[in-house]
């Protein structure tokens, strides 16, 4: 058994004869926070979406090496695609709610897994918005449209949607590139409140915000792994040239 | 003097006047023709509406003659067409659309499903004689019609279906994906309740013209001279087209006002069906 919660192991992807990711080999531990920065098409992303196999929505993606969950494999065989995602949730770019009520959006994840216990349900989706810190803005008007939410609160809206199937992973691709500065920030203090309980990776372009929600940081380039460390050594002391480089704006 | 710009602007301008009186002329033009068509064929025809002629059979005698068998025929046509063009028309989409890999082989279906759309209608009336009316055995029933009408409908529901579901933002699918839902409640869920206005835009438009089309029809053999309704899926039968076109044909002047009253409801119940169509579509678009 690995201690990791998460980890890849030699991993290659190839979209077509586009070689995305090179023999990529990282860990995250339990309740830790992972950033992963690089300049834009350096694959992170890409990577980001192994943990929840969401490139298998693309044709023509194929993926060698081992991704682990909790030590287990989830691309072998007889791993159910939906188990994998219920398990590691995700935060997309830009916010994405379903044009439905706000109670519906939470309450989605757990329609689909087959609960329709009420009260249940009910229990789940004041407690997922209020750790997505959206209940008190939202709690009179849990039947409105969702689009009705500004962008800040609709990205917490996406968020207490995926806790409320009680992942143990959170993925969040760029959360706060589409917000303002005040959302931005809520955003990041809910990742602080959330790392208690969560494991988190999180992809993003802003340096500032790598240094302060990760405890960890990933630098990738031309989809390789260049270097991984806790994110004060990375900010602080990077070992690479290209690490120093990028992180002090001089290319990416 | 004016300097380079102010030329240009001028030039601008002018051009600018130019296509829009020339885009005014053309509305202009289509409409004439329109209200012309509409005034002349309601001046013929319209002594002719009555509850009589609505529910009366053909007949000999021009003031006796009714539409009844058309309008039913055309009703159950449209009907038995749509039950079955619609869930096969909107299944191929989502099959091409959601499951079906974007590989060399889907381009080609695509390619040829386009094609199919533009196939003039007369070929899918040879094709319903030689394999429904002919090979099936199925006669010149109402049956081996709506399936050759499916036939021709199909490719337009399976395009506008396949565009209406692109349309819907790939986040909505990711963020279903996302919270462990499968294909089949992505697209149960989300992308067919997204797209369903947009997919009932199309749907009509195939109807319409479902209900307009003669040529396949008279092809596998429908009947234009009927006293009596379809009363089962291997019944002969007519339809309102064919009806206008059989009173048309004839010499007398009398049946050429029967025929323009025919085609008076013919664009009333296109009218109709349109309407319904857009009241629902308007319904859920909220």
């Amino acid at each position: 058994m690995s201690s990791y919660k998460v980890e890849t192991r030699g991993v290659n992807l190839y979209y077509g004869n586009n070689h995305a990711l090179k023999n990529v080999t990282l860990g995250v531990m339990e309740n830790q926070v992972v950033a992963m920065i690089g300049p834009s098409g350096c694959g992170k992303s890409t990577y980001l979406r192994l943990f929840n196999r969401m490139n298998d929505m693309i044709d023509n993606v194929r993926i060698e090496g081992e991704v682990l969950l909790n030590g287990r494999d989830i691309y072998l065989n007889g791993s159910r695609v939906e188990d994998v995602r219920k398990k590691v949730g995700m935060v997309f770019q830009k916010p994405n709610p379903f044009p439905k009520t706000i109670f519906e959006n939470v309450a989605y994840g757990l329609r689909v897994n087959g609960i329709s216990n009420k009260k249940f349900i009910e229990e789940t989706v004041e407690r997922s918005l209020k750790q997505a810190a959206l209940w008190e803005e939202v709690k009179d008007e849990l039947k409105k449209s969702a689009l009705a939410l500004s962008g800040g609160q609709q990205q917490r809206l996406c968020i207490a949607r995926a806790l409320a199937v009680e992942p143990s992973v959170i993925l969040m691709d760029e959360p706060a590139s589409a917000l303002d500065p005040l959302s931005n920030a809520k955003i990041e203090e809910l990742i602080w409140e959330l790392k208690k309980r969560y494991t988190i990776i999180i992809v993003t372009h802003n340096m500032q915000q790598a240094a302060r929600v990760s405890d960890k940081t990933a630098f990738f380039y031309l989809g390789e792994l260049i270097e991984f460390n806790d994110t004060k050594e990375i900010f602080m002391n990077p070992k690479h040239e290209r690490t120093q480089n990028y992180i002090t704006g001089r290319f990416g | 003097m004016m300097n380079p710009f102010e030329i240009h602007a001028a030039k601008q301008r002018i051009k600018n006047i130019l296509f829009k009186s020339i885009a005014i002329m053309g509305l202009l033009f289509a409409l004439c023709v329109l209200i012309l068509l509409l005034v002349n064929v309601a001046q013929n025809g319209l002594s002719r509406i009555n509850i009589e002629f609505i529910t009366s059979y053909p007949s000999r005698h021009p003031d006796q003659a009714g539409i009844v068998a058309g309008l039913v025929g055309s009703f159950y046509m449209v009907i038995l067409t749509a039950i079955m063009a619609i869930p096969i028309g909107i299944g191929a989409a989502i099959y091409l659309e959601e499951y079906g890999r974007k590989n060399w082989i889907g381009r080609l279906i695509e390619i040829n499903i386009a094609n199919l759309a533009g196939v003039p209608s007369i070929v899918y009336g040879l094709l319903g004689l030689g394999l429904f009316v002919r090979w099936m055995a199925l006669d010149r029933s109402i049956l081996a019609g709506a399936m050759t009408m499916s036939l021709l409908i199909m490719p337009v529901i399976i395009i506008s279906t396949r565009e209406a579901i692109r349309a819907v933002p790939n986040g909505i699918r990711e963020a279903s994906y996302a919270v462990g839902a499968t294909k089949w409640q992505t697209i149960w869920h989300h992308l067919l309740p997204i797209s369903f206005p947009s997919i009932l835009t199309g749907i009509i438009l195939a109807i319409s013209r479902a209900i307009g089309e003669t040529a396949p029809l008279i092809t596998i053999g429908a009947l234009t001279y009927v006293t009596f309704l379809p009363n089962n899926l291997k019944s002969s039968f007519t339809i309102l087209p064919i009806q206008i076109f059989n009173w048309v044909a004839r010499p007398q002047q009398a049946f050429h006002q029967d025929a323009a009253a025919g085609i008076i409801v013919l664009l009333i119940v296109t009218l109709l069906l349109n309407s319904v169509a857009i009241i629902l579509r308007n319904r859920f678009l909220r």
